[in-house]
C-alpha cells in the first residue's frame, strides 16, 4: 500500500480535467458529433458499398446549417421567423443564376458562371440584404407581427420565383448549376493523381481568364460535398459561438428576456433585432448556395413554407439557444423525415412475416397491404411524433442551460407567488 | 395620426380608385368578380374567425384551425353521404331536412374535435416556452391531414351536391349571374357571424372571454375558470370551421386532403388584415381578402393572387400592424 502525499506530484502540463470536460454536456455533445462525422463516411462505404448515405448527410448538412442559422433568430434573439426558407430561396437562386447557362436564354442574353467560392459569400450579402429591408419597417413592431411579416415573405418568394419564369425558368427549374472547383496549383490530397481521389481532374475556365486551365471539380462527388458541408458547418458553429459570447450576443439574450429592461439599459433594440434577423439571414442565405451546388437544380417548390416549418421544428425540439440541440434536432428531424418514415413500409412488412402475420402484407379488397396502409400514415406519424416529443420535453431535446435556469427560476418564483395567495 | 397611417389610406385609395375605374368601365364583370369574390370571402371569414378568438386569447397562431376545418367538409361529406342518395342537384324537401340536421352535428362533432386537440396539445404546454404549442400545433395539422389522408388518400373528394342550382334557381340582373349558392354562402355566414357576435357580448361566457382575452391573471382573480373559457373559445372556432368547410363543400364540391393548409394561411392573412384578436375585424377581414383574390384572379391574374394576398399582409402590417380594425395593443 503506497501513499502519495497531496501536493507532491506537481506536472508542468495543466491537468487535463477529462471527466470534467465529459461532465460538461454539451462539449461531449460536440465531441460525439465530431467523432461520428469522422468516422461516418468511412463506415457507411465499408458498410454499404455506397456513397448513398454519405450524400444524405450532406444534404442533411444543409438542414443542419439552416438550424443553426434560425437559432440565431429564434433562439438567441426571440424573434420568430415562420419564413425562414425564402432566404434560402434566395440564396440559392442568387448562386443558380450566376453559375449556370440559365441567364443565357433570360433577357440578359447572358450566361455567367462565376466561382462557387465567390457566390457563396455573395449568396450571404443578397440574402443578409433582404433580411434587413424585410426586418427594418416590422422589428419595431411587436413581436408577433415580425412571424406573420417573415410567414407572408416566405410564401411571396417561391411564388416570384416561380412568376417571373423569364429569368428563373419557373416551373422548368434552373439545371445544370455549376458545381464548386478548386484550382488545380492548390495541390492536396484532393489532386487525385495518387492520393484519395476525392475531387476529379477537370478543365473549367475561371471567369477572369481568357482560357481553360486545369482545376479540379467537385462534379457530384458525395464526399466532397460531405467534407465541404462539414467545413462550412465548423466554420458556422465558432462564428455563432462567438457571436452568442460577445457583446452583441448578450444584448440579443436582453431583448429575448426583457425588451423594455433591455432598451432602458441602452441596448438600440432595433438594430440589435435587426442585426440578428439579417446574420440569420445570411447564414440561409450560404446554406441556399451550397444546396444549389450539391443538387444541381433549383426550382421553386423546394422552398415552400414546409421547409420553414421544418426547419423550426429542427429548432425548438432541438432545444432553442443552444448550438448543440439544434445541431442534434435537425439530425434527428432529418432522419425521422428521410429515413425513418420513407423506410417504415418495408420495416413493417418484414416485421409481420417475421412474427407471423404475413397475411396482412397482402393485398385484399380494401385493404391495400401492411406496406400500402404504413405508407398512408407517414404524415400522421410525422405529426404525432412532434406532438409527442414536444409534450415530453416543451424545452427541447438539450435545452439551453442559461434557459433552463430561467424556466426553473420562474416555476419557483410561480409557485411561491401562488403559496402567497392561499396564505393570503 | 402618424405618416405610416397615411400611407396606408393611400394605399386602400390607390386601389380603390382602380377598382373604381374598373367598375365604370366593365361593370359586368366586376361585379361578376365581386360576387365571387364575396362567396370566398364569406368562407374566410369564418375560418378566420377561429384564428383570431384562439389568437387572442392564448396568442397561439393555431396552425391545425385549417385542417379543422377541411375535417369538418370531410366529416359533413362522409354524412350528407348517407342522405344525399339520389337528390344531388335538385331541390327536395329532404336534401334540406338533411342539411338542417347535417350542419348542427358536424359542427358539433367539430367543436368536440377541436376541445380534444386543445386538451391535448395545448393545455399541458400553456406554462411551456411560447413556441412549443405552436410545434404542436403544426404537428396536430399534420395529424389532421394524416387522418383525412388515411380516410380518402390524396385524390380529390366529391362533396354531395344537396344545394339547388340550375333553371329556376339562378338569375341575371344587369349581365350579372347568381345563382342560389352564392347568395346561401353569404347568407348563412352572415348569420353565423352575428350569432357569434351576440353570444360574445350577450352571454356571460362570451364575457368571460372577452375578460381572459384581455388579461388572463386578472380575470382567474375574478373567479373565470380560465381552462374552461380557453376550452370555449376552442369550442366555438371549430363550430364556425365546421360550418365554414360545409359551406366549402355545399359551394364548390370537391374537398382535398391538405385544402385547409392554403385555406388556412389566407383566413389567418384575412383575420392580421382585420386586427388579430378583433372578432369583427376577422369577419369583415374575411370578406375583404375573398375580394381582393378574386379581383387579383380576374385582373391580374390568378398566378400573381397569392403574391398579391402576402404582400397586402406584408403591407397592412408595415403601415398600420394593428389592422383595420384593431386597437393599439401596449407589450405583454
Amino acid at each position: 500500500m503506497s501513499t502519495r502525499p497531496a501536493g507532491k506530484r506537481r506536472s508542468l502540463l495543466p491537468p487535463i480535467r477529462f471527466r470534467e470536460r465529459i461532465r460538461d454536456r454539451d462539449t461531449a455533445i460536440y465531441g460525439v458529433l465530431i467523432i461520428i462525422a469522422l468516422i461516418f463516411p468511412l463506415a457507411t462505404i465499408f458498410a454499404t458499398d455506397s456513397t448513398f448515405l454519405v450524400s444524405q448527410a450532406g444534404h442533411a448538412g444543409t438542414f443542419v446549417l439552416l438550424a443553426i442559422g434560425l437559432n440565431v433568430v429564434v433562439g438567441f434573439a426571440g424573434l420568430l421567423d415562420l419564413g425562414y426558407a425564402a432566404f434560402f430561396a434566395i440564396g440559392a437562386y442568387t448562386y443558380a443564376l450566376f453559375a449556370s447557362a440559365q441567364l443565357q436564354a433570360s433577357p440578359a442574353h447572358h450566361a455567367y458562371h462565376l466561382p462557387f467560392w465567390l457566390m457563396m459569400f455573395v449568396a450571404l450579402f443578397v440574402a443578409a440584404a433582404f433580411g434587413a429591408v424585410l426586418g427594418f419597417p416590422t422589428l419595431r413592431l411587436r413581436g408577433d407581427y415580425l412571424a406573420i411579416v417573415t410567414l407572408g415573405f416566405g410564401e411571396i418568394v417561391p411564388q416570384l420565383f416561380f412568376n417571373f419564369d423569364q429569368w428563373t425558368g419557373g416551373i422548368n427549374a434552373i439545371g445544370g448549376i455549376d458545381q464548386p472547383s478548386l484550382p488545380a496549383w492548390i495541390t492536396g490530397p484532393w489532386a487525385g493523381a495518387n492520393g484519395i481521389a476525392i475531387l476529379q481532374n477537370f478543365t473549367c475556365k475561371p471567369f477572369w481568364a481568357s482560357s481553360a486551365a486545369p482545376c479540379y471539380s467537385f462534379s457530384f462527388d458525395p464526399i466532397a460535398y460531405y467534407v465541404l458541408v462539414l467545413i462550412l458547418i465548423v466554420a458556422a458553429v465558432i462564428l455563432v459561438t462567438n457571436l452568442h459570447r460577445s457583446r452583441l450576443g448578450r444584448a440579443w439574450m436582453a431583448i429575448r428576456e426583457d425588451e423594455v429592461a433591455a432598451a432602458a439599459m441602452g441596448i438600440n433594440t432595433v438594430t440589435t433585432k435587426l442585426l440578428a434577423f439579417a446574420i440569420g439571414a445570411s447564414f440561409s442565405g450560404f446554406a441556399g448556395a451550397y444546396y444549389g451546388a450539391s443538387f444541381g437544380l433549383v426550382s421553386p417548390d423546394q422552398f415552400y413554407f414546409v421547409v420553414s416549418i421544418t426547419v423550426l421544428v429542427m429548432v425548438v425540439l432541438g432545444g432553442m439557444g443552444n448550438i448543440t440541440g439544434v445541431i442534434v434536432g435537425a439530425i434527428i428531424i432529418y432522419f425521422v423525415l428521410n429515413s425513418l418514415l420513407p423506410s417504415l413500409p418495408s420495416t413493417v412488412e418484414s416485421f409481420a412475416s417475421n412474427i407471423g402475420l404475413g397475411f396482412l402484407n397482402d393485398r385484399n379488397g380494401d385493404w391495400p397491404g401492411l406496406a400500402g396502409e404504413t405508407q398512408r400514415l407517414q404524415f400522421l406519424l410525422y405529426g404525432l411524433i412532434l406532438v409527442l416529443m414536444m409534450l415530453l420535453r416543451p424545452q427541447g431535446i438539450f435545452p439551453s442551460r442559461v434557459r433552463e435556469q430561467e424556466l426553473k427560476h420562474a416555476a419557483v418564483q410561480e409557485e411561491e407567488a401562488v403559496v402567497e395567495m392561499t396564505h393570503a | 395620426m402618424s405618416l405610416t397611417d397615411y400611407g396606408f389610406y393611400i394605399l386602400c385609395a390607390t386601389a380603390i380608385v382602380l377598382l373604381a375605374t374598373q367598375a365604370f368601365t366593365n361593370p359586368k364583370d366586376f361585379f361578376q368578380v365581386t360576387i365571387f369574390g364575396l362567396a370566398d370571402g364569406a368562407i374566410y371569414a369564418l375560418v378566420a374567425l377561429g384564428y383570431t378568438m384562439v389568437y387572442g386569447i392564448i396568442e397561439l397562431i393555431n396552425f391545425a384551425h385549417g385542417d379543422v376545418f377541411t375535417l369538418g367538409a370531410y366529416i359533413g361529406a362522409a354524412i350528407l353521404a348517407f342522405f344525399a342518395g339520389a337528390n344531388e342537384g335538385s331541390f327536395v324537401v329532404v336534401n334540406v331536412i338533411a342539411l338542417l340536421l347535417v350542419f348542427p352535428i358536424v359542427m358539433l362533432i367539430m367543436g368536440g374535435i377541436n376541445i380534444t386537440i386543445e386538451r391535448i396539445a395545448y393545455r399541458p404546454l400553456r406554462n411551456a416556452p411560447r413556441l412549443a404549442p405552436l410545434i404542436t400545433a403544426i404537428g396536430m395539422s399534420f395529424v389532421l391531414e394524416g387522418i383525412m389522408f388515411m380516410w380518402h388518400g390524396a385524390p380529390t373528394v366529391h362533396f354531395p351536391d344537396l344545394l339547388p342550382h340550375g333553371p329556376g334557381f339562378q338569375t341575371t340582373i344587369g349581365g350579372v349571374f347568381f345563382g342560389f349558392k352564392d347568395v346561401f354562402v353569404v347568407v348563412a355566414a352572415a348569420i353565423l357571424v352575428s350569432l357569434l357576435a351576440v353570444f360574445i357580448n350577450g352571454s356571460k361566457l362570451g364575457k368571460a372571454m372577452r375578460a381572459t382575452a384581455q388579461d388572463r391573471d386578472a380575470a382567474q382573480l375574478m373567479g373565470i375558470d380560465i381552462n374552461r373559457t380557453i376550452a370555449a373559445t376552442f369550442f366555438i372556432g371549430a363550430v364556425l370551421a365546421g360550418a365554414g368547410g360545409m359551406i366549402w363543400g355545399l359551394y364548390f364540391n370537391t374537398i382535398y386532403y391538405n385544402l385547409g393548409f392554403r385555406t388556412g394561411l389566407v383566413a389567418f392573412t384575412a383575420a392580421v388584415f382585420g386586427g388579430i384578436g378583433n372578432i369583427p375585424g376577422a369577419a369583415i377581414g374575411g370578406l375583404i381578402i375573398g375580394l381582393v383574390a378574386a379581383y387579383s384572379d380576374g385582373y391580374i391574374g390568378s398566378k400573381w393572387t397569392e403574391v398579391v394576398i402576402f404582400g397586402i399582409l406584408i403591407g397592412v402590417l408595415v403601415f398600420r400592424p394593428t389592422g383595420l380594425l384593431g386597437m393599439r395593443v401596449p407589450e405583454k
